[in-house]
């Protein structure tokens, strides 16, 4: 397969992360649109390609890890876990309700497929720090993603692990922010900004840095992953520009943290990312 | 368990932070899946030496505690056993809601080492004075939370908590204890160890309270008040049935520890008795104040934690009796 329909592949897989997300908190009515949507391109690329994974054996010891550190992604990550056939889709669609598996915030020990609990902002990036370092020397060759996002890099714990990170050369490890510009209380410029930019400062904490100037285009995304694994004594990080609620005719003119739509919204946003997909599936 | 007691009220030659030390020395040598992550204090506890010894299993996290105790979970989940050290105030306040959700809610056992706990932390002062530390972790489900009180103790618990599957607390002492026991003794993580026998009443003790708990009994004897002794170096799982077995055999309890009395080992006593077997208590212990800085002797008179304290506090405890 050559690298073009390899990307078209990851598009239709990115647009059925999409439909999946919004299905699966459109059944419970309510939930994180934004922040997963912004996720889903990323989301398709990890474990569409790069991911050396086993659905079937899913704590594999050589395994690439993924932690999402922005725990309240959790639908995007229970619709791409689904699609690969970790578990049976329909039981995503649990998400929120008494005793699922599948709570607003991703869990290691409830939700097949989950490498670290996360929901605590700022721990999962240690945690997934940890992880690179603990399988770096257990001579693990694997590599360990994590997705952050821009307003979790608020937290102190974000750039404690960070410093960690670089000071202990994990190579093995690649960030990505997922720097859609939204925080809860409104933008990340008004709510709390970030001086001379993320990527900026993860330059000054000793990270290799690479600028993704879509961060929902699949192959951008790719690309980026490949130009990461060539440095080997540096964490990377890779700063998506992506739109928070991408997709989701609701929530991204607003950018919404967290939406609760109308029932006709989610039948409208519904309906637009089918159409999306099989517009993909056309080309 | 099987232990020798001393209990000549001496001090030992050894710093107590080597029992820690020298119990992960050994363990390294046999399990490279074992490590221990400091907090730019390992000229405190002298774990320098298993960083020169054992460099891959050694990590300084620098004055970063929260992420400490992240990287420690992260190891944790990809197989390795994982200690992690800070002075018992950064251990517990500063890394807590990461000790709390990275290794208790998602069930990794980082085994957590607090050092200076309570008065130990003497010349370091309030800021430095944990008397809440054994409170924050014991409010985490299934872990378990220990207050040793010698190099002995100290040594054989670490190699216990090695091969425990819960995430834990355990205080170490640096400095400034008593021997209570002598070489060998081991014990068992949620057993309590009876160290005198009586009938009047029971001292349940832990850490630098063992010791005065056992001046204690000596000078009750003098009066003709004959003391049963426990050393409680676990505070959870409590040992419930050694503490009823006290309560229904000597009619009054005496609790004694180096922590807030109203969320440590005094009200986990309590909590048994109030439920099980309602005798009278008397609580030795830290009475809703801060810390404050000076010699460990000092602060022990400060606070109320001395032999003569306890012995006040077990005549007023069997005065209780109905």
């Amino acid at each position: 397969m050559d690298k073009q329909q390899k990307m078209q592949q990851l598009r239709e897989f990115a647009a059925e992360i999409r439909l999946e997300t919004l299905k699966v908190i459109g059944s419970r009515g309510f939930g994180h649109v934004g922040g997963s949507m912004s996720m889903a391109d990323a989301m398709a690329v990890l474990y569409g390609e790069v991911m050396n994974i086993d659905p079937k054996n899913p704590r594999w010891e050589d395994r690439d890890w993924f932690v999402l550190s922005k725990g309240h992604g959790g639908p995007v990550m229970y619709a791409t876990l689904g699609l690969k056939g970790y578990y049976p889709m329909e039981n995503a669609y649990t998400l929120n309700q008494p005793g699922t598996d599948f709570p607003s915030h991703t869990d290691r020990n409830k939700t097949i497929g989950v490498d670290l609990t996360t929901g605590s902002l700022g721990q999962g990036m240690s945690e997934a720090v940890g992880a690179a370092l603990g399988n770096k020397v257990q001579g693990k060759t694997s590599h360990v993603f994590v997705a952050v996002g821009d307003g979790e890099c608020d937290e102190g714990q974000i750039w404690e692990a960070a410093q960690f990170a670089a000071h202990y050369k994990l190579g093995n490890l690649i960030c990505l922010v997922d720097d859609n510009k939204r925080q809860l209380d409104g933008t990340v410029e008004d709510v709390m900004s970030h001086g001379k930019g993320i990527g900026a400062k993860f330059d000054a904490f000793g990270w290799n840095v690479i600028n993704v100037e879509d961060g929902n285009d699949v192959e951008q995304i790719y690309d980026a992953i490949q130009a990461a694994y060539a440095v080997t004594d540096q964490p990377t990080a890779l700063i998506l520009n992506t739109k928070k609620g991408k997709g989701a005719t609701f929530a991204e003119p607003s950018g919404a943290h967290s939406s609760q739509p109308t029932q006709e919204q989610w039948d409208e946003a519904i309906a637009a990312s089918e159409a999306a997909l099989a517009e993909i599936r056309g080309k | 368990m099987s232990f020798t007691l001393i209990g000549k009220h001496e001090k030992d030659s050894r710093a107590n932070r080597d029992g820690y030390v020298s119990a992960m020395q050994e363990m390294m040598a046999e399990n490279d899946k074992l490590v221990h992550i400091d907090c730019d204090l390992m000229g405190c506890i002298n774990t320098g030496k298993l960083q020169k010894e054992f460099p891959n299993q050694t990590f300084n996290a620098g004055i970063a505690e929260q992420n400490a105790m992240g990287v420690a979970a992260g190891m944790a989940a990809t197989g390795l056993t994982v200690f992690a050290h800070s002075f018992g105030c950064f251990a517990a306040r500063r890394m807590f809601d990461q000790a709390f959700l990275s290794a208790g809610y998602s069930e990794l056992p980082v085994h957590v080492i607090g050092s200076d706990p309570g008065v130990c932390a003497a010349f370091n002062g309030a800021t430095h004075m944990p008397f809440e530390d054994c409170a924050l972790y014991m409010t985490i489900p299934n872990a378990v939370v220990i207050d040793s009180c010698d190099y002995v103790q100290t040594y054989s618990l670490t190699k216990q908590l090695a091969k425990s599957a819960n995430p834990s607390y355990m205080r170490l002492i640096r400095k400034g204890f008593t021997t209570v026991y002598a070489d060998g003794s081991e014990f068992e993580i949620g057993k309590g160890v009876t160290l005198r026998d009586g009938t009047d009443v029971t001292i349940i003790a832990s850490g630098i309270l063992v010791d005065e708990a056992l001046k204690a009994e000596e000078q009750l004897a003098a009066k003709g008040i004959s003391a049963r002794v426990i050393d409680m170096h676990t505070w959870k799982p409590l040992d419930e049935e050694l503490v009823l077995k006290a309560a229904k055999e000597t009619g009054a309890i005496v609790t004694a520890e180096n922590h807030q009395v109203s969320c440590g080992l005094g009200s986990a006593v309590a909590n048994v008795l109030t439920q099980k077997c309602l005798v009278p208590q008397e609580r030795i212990g830290i009475q809703n104040r801060f810390g404050q800085v000076g010699p460990q002797d000092f602060l022990m008179e400060q606070y109320n934690l001395t032999a003569a304290d306890i012995v006040a506090a077990a005549e007023k405890a069997i005065a209780r009796k109905a």
